[in-house]
Formats: C-alpha cells, structure tokens, sequence
C-alpha cells in the first residue's frame, strides 16, 4: 500500500462501492441467470403477442366467418383443426381469440392498476380522512364475492366490451389500492419524502417521483399474476355468457360453445382393453378438440404469466434460496 | 454454577488465527474481504477490533467463531479455538461450541431479542441446551448475572419482556445472556455504539467488570476509539481487510506507528474558537409541542440562533433535540410559542409557509441512505433545489450542479451515480450538497455525522466549517456527540427531558461550574485515557 492512501481525500473515499452498469447490461445480467421456467415462460409469452399482433395475418380465414360446413374433421378441406358447430375455422378463432383476449385483458388491468394504483398512493400519503374514506370503501367493494359483483353489475349494465372492461378493472382496482398502500407506507416514512415536503413539493410530485419508482418491482409482479387473474375473469364471464359477445372470437365462449363436444371423449373405451383403442381415444380427442385447445391455450398463457412473474418476485424480493 | 469444565490458565493460548482469508460475494463474483489476518488471543485477554466500516471488523469477529455469514466463505488459513480447528468442524459440533463456548454479543440488542419471550427465558436458553442443570438453577445464575451486570431489580427484570426495558439494559441483558454459560470467548460487536453516552458508561463499566470476574476472553469490535481504550489490553486496527498495526493499549494510544493509526487518532483535533453576535436569525420563544393529542414532550423551550454562528443542541436521545427541530421545519405544529425567522414568525403549519421560508431552511438527516431517494442520480438529487426554488433549467443547472459537486469535494464523475454507488461520507456530502443548493440561510444538521466513521466524520464536519466560512450559513447541530460539539460549535444548548437545561457559549458551557445534567452528560464522554473510566467510576463512587 503506497503512501498516497494515507491522506484523505472525499472523492476516493470509495468503501464498497458498486460498479456502474447500464440498463442494457443489467438486463442481460438478470436475464442470464434466468431459470429455465422463465425462459419457458417468456417465450410462450412472446409467442403469444407475436399471435395476437399479427392475427390477420396467421389466420387463414375471418373469425365471424360460417360459409363452412359444420364440425368439419381435422385436416378436411384446409381446416386444420376443423370447423366449428355453426362452420367457423376453428384455428382462425382461435388466433383471434388471442388478440381479442388478451387485448381486453392487459387494457382492463392497466386500468385497474391506473385507479388502484393511485388512490392507493393517496391514501399512503394522505393517512388521515382520505386514507379512512377510500379504505373503507374498498373493504365494501371487497366484501361482496368478485364473480357474482360482476354478474349483477354486466346484467345491469349490459355486456358491452367497453361496459366489461370498466367493472372489472374497478373490481379489481380493490387488490391494487390495497397492496399499493400498504408497500407505499414503507416509503412514505422515509426521510427522502419528508425532505420532499419540506421543500414544499406537491401531491403530485412525491407521489410520482419520489414514492412510485420505489414501489414498482411489487408492483409490476402483482401486475403479471392480475393480468391472469383478469383473464380469467374474462373467460369465465364468457363461459357463462356475459363476457365478450358473439361473433367476437375469444376462449372463454369458444370453450363454452362447443362445450357439449366434450362427451365424445371416451377414456373408458380406451382403458377397457389396454392400449388396443388408443387409435380411438385420440380419434375421440380430435372431436372433442374445440373446447379444449381454447381451454388450453388459457392455461398455457396462465402457466407461462406465472413462471415468469415468480421469477421476477423472487429477484426483487431478495431472496436467494 | 459449579464449572467441571477444564479452564486453564490464564494467559494460555485460547484463539489462534493463521493467515485467515474471507472472501465475500458480491457483483457475480467473489472478493477477498479479509486479506490474510492472523491473531492470538489468550485467555483472560480483550482484544480490541478497530477500523472503518467495511473495514471488515464483524466478518473477521465471525471467523473466530467459525461463522461465515451468508454470501461470505472462509477460503484459506486456520481457526484454532483451544486446540480445534474450526475451519474443517462439522456443522453442528460447531454450534454446541456457539453460545456455550463462544459467545457473541450484538450491536442491537432490540434486534437480538425476540420481543415474544421473556428475558430470561431467553437468557438461559445456551444452558438449558447443555442440560446439566434445572431451570430452576438456571434462573437463579441468570439472576446472579443480571446482578453482576448491574441491572436495576435484577431479581424481576427478567421476567419483562425485552420492550418493558431500556436499551441500555437490554444490552446488559444480552451480556448476561452470552455469560450464562460462562464461555471462554465473547465477541463483542459495536455493544455499545447504539446507546448514549451516559448509558454506555454504565454498559462498558458492567461488560468489564464481568469478563474480568469471570476470566473470560473477548474481541471487542468496535469504530470509537476511546471506548476500545477503556476495555482492551490489546488493541489492532484494521483497514480494507488488513492489519495495520498491532500492539498493547498503552502503547498503541501513545505511540502509534502506522500512518493510518495515526491519522485515526488525530481525527478529534479539529478546533474553533467560540464566537457569537446579537444579530439572531432564529428566536425560539417558549415552545411547548406534543405529538398528536398525547402530553407535551417541549417544555417552555426558548433559544436565539446567532446569524452565521453555529448552536449546537446536546442531549441524550428522548431529551427533545428533535422535536425541536421538527418544530422549526414546520414539520411538527407548535402547541405554544413562537419561532421568529429573521424577526418574522413563522406559520406553525407547513403548508402555509411560504416558499422563501421553506427555502432559508434546510436540513440535513442523519440517515444519508433514507434521505435520499435510491432511484434518483446524483443530479435529480441536487438539481431539485435548484429548478424548484431557483428556476434553473439546462445548462444553467448542471453547471451549478458541478460547481456544488466541487464545493462539496467531489468532481464531476459523480453526476449521474446513483446513491447506492456512494460510500456513506460521499451519500451524507450529497445531502449537504442538497441542501446548499437552495441557498439557505439556515441549515439543521440533524446528527449527521454520528452514522459515520471518525476519520469521515472530520471531513464533514471540516466541510461544514468550510462553507460556514465561505458562504455564511448558520447551522443547528443536534447532536449527543460531545466531541463534534466541541469541535464545530460557537454556542451550546443542553436539553434533558424535553426543556433546555442552559445555553451559552461553548467556553461558557464547558468549563465549570455545570447544572448537574451537564456535569454528568460531559463526564460521561469516552476519553482517550485507558484509566479513564476506572477513574470516573471511583469518582463517582466517593461522590455518590
């Protein structure tokens, strides 16, 4: 150690300090130490928008378009997966269906996150009335069950895309404002806010640069497992008929349309002699197909939504093992 | 307690460290922490551990335990506790040596305790584990301890829980809890530097008496100086991972070799000649504030801030320092009384301050790392001030961003870091930075230097006297640091429980005749005298 150590000097003064690295690099980083689960996640995800972004390009037929035979096998006449009951391609529903579904879904829950988000931080900052007003409320809106809340409101209102995409984002709003406020109070105690205040800096201000870009990695974690959650939400509604309308391509009233088809699948058949009807059961499963390959790719899109976002929670949580 | 176990002598090798190395993990990769340290340590002995933060004090405490905290490995040379070698021990011998043989005592004993059991449950929880005597004889020692470590009520005390008593007495608790099973070696780290000054006295009176009673040796890690003085026969300073020196107390305090040992010593030189003047910019007038609706914690407070002077406030944590504080910055509405700024009062609410009130007042914290916002760069942080009050924009404002950088004596490499690529001196300049951006009148420096090591403390406070010199702003130093006040200030006011026990000029407020308070707040203050604290408890021993 040389003698030039020994004097102090502020700027060298460098304890452990961590090297600089841009975004970019930072993103490769993390990205590298991803688990396979997350790859496999992001590139379903990926393939996923890739679909939905370029869906009238992939499909080979419109989605609302019945000049087909009805339940047409797979494979007959150009039809991959064959038609539908009223003659639709069902590999063009299904691909509109992805655009269709999931733009509604991320819309509903970018707006969930919009009112949730900020109220929550109101509420964080605020901690008096406010905090009491819209907290109480949120405990009303949370004490009646999501699913039938939806229901009374959509036969009230009618179900119209735009109507869906309202009362399901304020539904969901609730677990927003609720995880918002709670993690925003960690920060709001900090002494960066109150310097913030007594600076004399608006609501706006500490909310959206002091507060928020503390909070986002919760935050966009939380935003993955809603975006499923809505989707859900979505196809369920379908399924039951309220959700998106017809001719409107989506999984959830595909699955609920051609759900009766499910009772061509016969596994007894199959395990009655051992393997000698295998060729039947997959026969039987190509029938029954429409239900379940938009009850597959549902799951799929969950599925692939949950690993990546496990990730993630587990990186910016801290954890190790 | 009967003790079968075989003791030794004192003065028999007990802890012997051979070119230890400790690599930690950080940044994908692994670094050396420890570079290749050895030490012995006898019986009976305490070595004292000293050294800047990152220094690597507590990994290398840990090593001698065997103990490698996560992220960290220990990589090469040998650990010999009393004839074993802990580097190649299994897991779990190792643990029955911990808290039986080995003993450790942490820096925050809040921390240490779980606030769901009672002390002494806690406390006897190593011996219980042995299971050579009953609870019934295991609380009685623990009594015997508490005693022996001076606790007020020992033989009820440990039957709170550890929120029901004082932090002083928690940590005394957590060494009569490391000395339940009278082990051989304790590590002490950082014990006392969460406590003030006229507790610590206590804690380092009562953690002596019991590790010489009980012939038990120690590492003793702490950052201050004088205290190391008082309980170490040896003491080793340590920097980034390194010995620098190594040799008995007495000798070390008064010759040191090394030039960095010599540079951590000369740190309290710092000198200023007390100076006051008429011209006050801020007059407090018989305060009284309370949180919430609860009782007054201000009590009739009244002080006069001379313009360009600096007033520090001194007290032990708990007497009002703060409160104050809050008050003047608007952040804590005044129950009664006034604050006039520049003769005008100002309004008790924040909001209804004007902005070129908010302005003449700045304050700078005492946790650099929560002052500043993590996602924020170096610029945003100083820039702030400057487009808010000052309405700079462009280049305007990062040309005064880097004059601000240099003013503060770093360079223009640290304009877009952000804070988590600052050493904690660099993070607290940044703060001040801020804080000069808006061109106060009036800076509140709320302990700022006491979350920092001493040789970066002088160059704060030596900024900081800077500046008052060159742009002549006028500081409120709170503070429970008697030698920062020493060192900074023109006028002192002592608080003790919520009221100003007096307020003068520094010379004034040092010399006697002191109001009992402040006698026993300036005894209480660590010097570097190795005879210091015997001579202060004899003093107060025939005084009492």
């Amino acid at each position: 150690m040389s003698d030039d150590d020994q004097t102090y000097s502020a700027a060298a003064e460098v304890g452990m300090v961590r090297q600089r690295r841009s975004r970019l690099q930072r993103i490769r980083i993390g990205l590298k130490s991803a688990p396979p689960t997350a790859w496999f996640g992001m590139i379903v995800i990926l393939c996923y928008l890739f679909v939905a972004a370029f869906a009238n390009f992939i499909a080979p037929y419109g989605e609302a378009d019945t000049s087909f035979p009805a339940y047409l096998e797979w494979g007959a006449q150009g039809h991959v997966f064959g038609t539908d009951q009223i003659g639709r391609d069902i590999f063009s529903r299904l691909v509109y269906g992805a655009r269709n579904t999931i733009g509604i879904a991320l819309v509903t829950t970018l707006l969930s996150f919009l009112i949730g988000g900020s109220f929550g931080l109101m509420a964080a900052i605020n901690r008096s009335w406010l905090d009491q007003i819209l907290s109480r409320l949120v405990d009303v809106l949370m004490a009646i069950p999501g699913l039938i809340f939806a229901l009374m409101l959509l036969s009230i209102f009618g179900s119209s895309t735009i109507g869906l995409i309202i009362i399901i984002a304020l539904l969901d709003s609730t677990r927003v404002f609720r995880l918002t406020r709670a993690v925003s109070l960690n920060v709001v105690v900090m002494d960066y806010v109150e310097a913030a205040k007594l600076r004399g800096e608006g609501l706006a201000w500490i909310m959206r640069r002091e507060i928020l870009p503390n909070i986002m990695p919760p935050l966009v974690a939380e935003f993955g497992l809603r975006f499923c959650f809505v989707f859900l939400t979505i196809a369920a509604l379908s399924f039951l008929g309220v959700g998106i309308q017809p001719p409107t391509a989506d999984w959830g009233s595909m699955v609920r349309d051609n759900a009766s088809l499910i009772q061509f699948v016969r596994p007894w058949m199959a395990a009655d002699s051992f393997g000698a009807n295998w060729a039947r059961l997959i026969e039987d499963l190509k029938l029954a197909s429409p239900p379940l390959l938009a009850a597959g790719a549902i799951a799929l899109l969950t599925i692939a939504v949950n690993f990546v976002v496990d990730w993630f929670l587990h990186k910016t949580s801290g954890l190790k093992e | 307690m009967t003790d079968e176990r075989n003791r030794g002598a004192k003065g028999d090798i007990l802890l012997d460290m051979r070119d230890v190395v400790i690599d930690g993990y950080s940044d994908e990769r692994w670094h050396e922490i420890i570079k290749g340290v050895s030490l012995t340590l006898n019986r009976g002995e305490v070595l004292g551990l000293i050294g800047e933060s990152g220094a690597g004090k507590s990994t290398l405490g840990l090593a001698a335990m065997g103990f490698a905290r996560p992220g960290c490995r220990l990589t090469s040379g040998s650990i010999t506790f009393d004839g074993m070698e802990l580097r190649s021990t299994r897991e779990s011998d190792k643990r029955k040596l911990w808290g039986t043989r080995i003993a450790y005592v942490a820096q925050s004993a809040a921390a240490a305790f779980n606030p769901a059991h009672k002390l002494i449950d806690q406390t006897i929880e190593a011996t219980m584990r042995l299971g050579t005597v009953s609870k019934a004889e295991a609380q009685a020692d623990a009594i015997e301890l508490y005693r022996a470590m001076q606790l007020p009520d020992a033989d009820t005390i440990g039957f709170r829980y550890p929120h029901q008593v004082s932090g002083g007495q928690l940590q005394r608790a957590m060494t009569a809890m490391a000395m339940t099973a009278r082990p051989d070696l304790i590590i002490f780290d950082e014990p006392t530097t969460a406590l003030d000054v006229t507790t610590q006295v206590e804690v380092l009176a009562a953690m002596r008496d019991a590790v010489e009673r009980f012939n038990t040796a120690a590492i003793y890690i702490t950052h201050d100086l004088a205290v190391v003085a008082q309980m170490a026969n040896r003491i080793m300073v340590l920097r980034y991972g390194e010995e620098m020196e190594q040799a008995e107390t007495r000798k070390m305090l008064s010759a040191p070799e090394h030039p960095y040992t010599k540079s951590l010593w000369s740190v309290r030189s710092i000198q200023k000649k007390a100076e006051t003047s008429d011209d006050y910019i801020l007059e407090i007038k018989d305060l009284d504030a309370a949180y919430g609706k609860g009782k007054n914690v201000l009590h009739d407070v009244s002080i006069a801030v001379p313009r360009g002077k600096t007033v520090a406030i001194v007290g032990e944590s708990g007497s009002g320092k703060s409160t104050t504080a809050r008050v003047v910055t608007g952040l804590l509405p005044q129950n009664r009384g006034e604050v006039l700024f520049n003769g005008e009062a100002l309004p008790p609410e924040l909001k209804n301050r004007k902005k070129d009130q908010l302005q003449k007042i700045q304050m700078i914290y005492q946790m650099a790392d929560t002052a500043m916002n993590p996602r924020q760069t170096v610029a945003d942080i100083i820039g702030r001030p400057l487009e808010f009050y000052l309405g700079l924009k462009g280049k305007a404002k990062e040309d005064r961003i880097v004059s601000l950088l240099e003013m503060i004596e770093l360079d223009e490499s640290f304009y877009d870091r952000l804070p988590n690529e600052l050493s904690g001196g660099q993070k607290q300049r940044i703060c001040i930075a801020r804080a000069l951006a808006a061109e106060p009148e009036l800076i509140i420096c709320d302990e700022v230097t006491s979350a920092l090591d001493q040789i970066v403390q002088e160059g704060i406070l030596k900024l900081l006297m800077r500046l008052q010199k060159e742009l002549g702003v006028t500081y409120i130093f709170i503070t429970h640091d008697i030698a920062t006040v020493q060192a900074i200030s023109d006028e002192i006011v002592v608080m003790y429980q919520g009221a100003v026990v007096e307020q003068g000029l520094k010379t004034e407020i040092m010399s006697p005749p002191h109001p009992e308070y402040t006698q026993l707040l300036l005894s209480s203050v660590p010097e570097m005298d190795p005879d210091w604290l015997t001579n202060l408890l004899d003093g107060r021993a025939k005084a009492g």
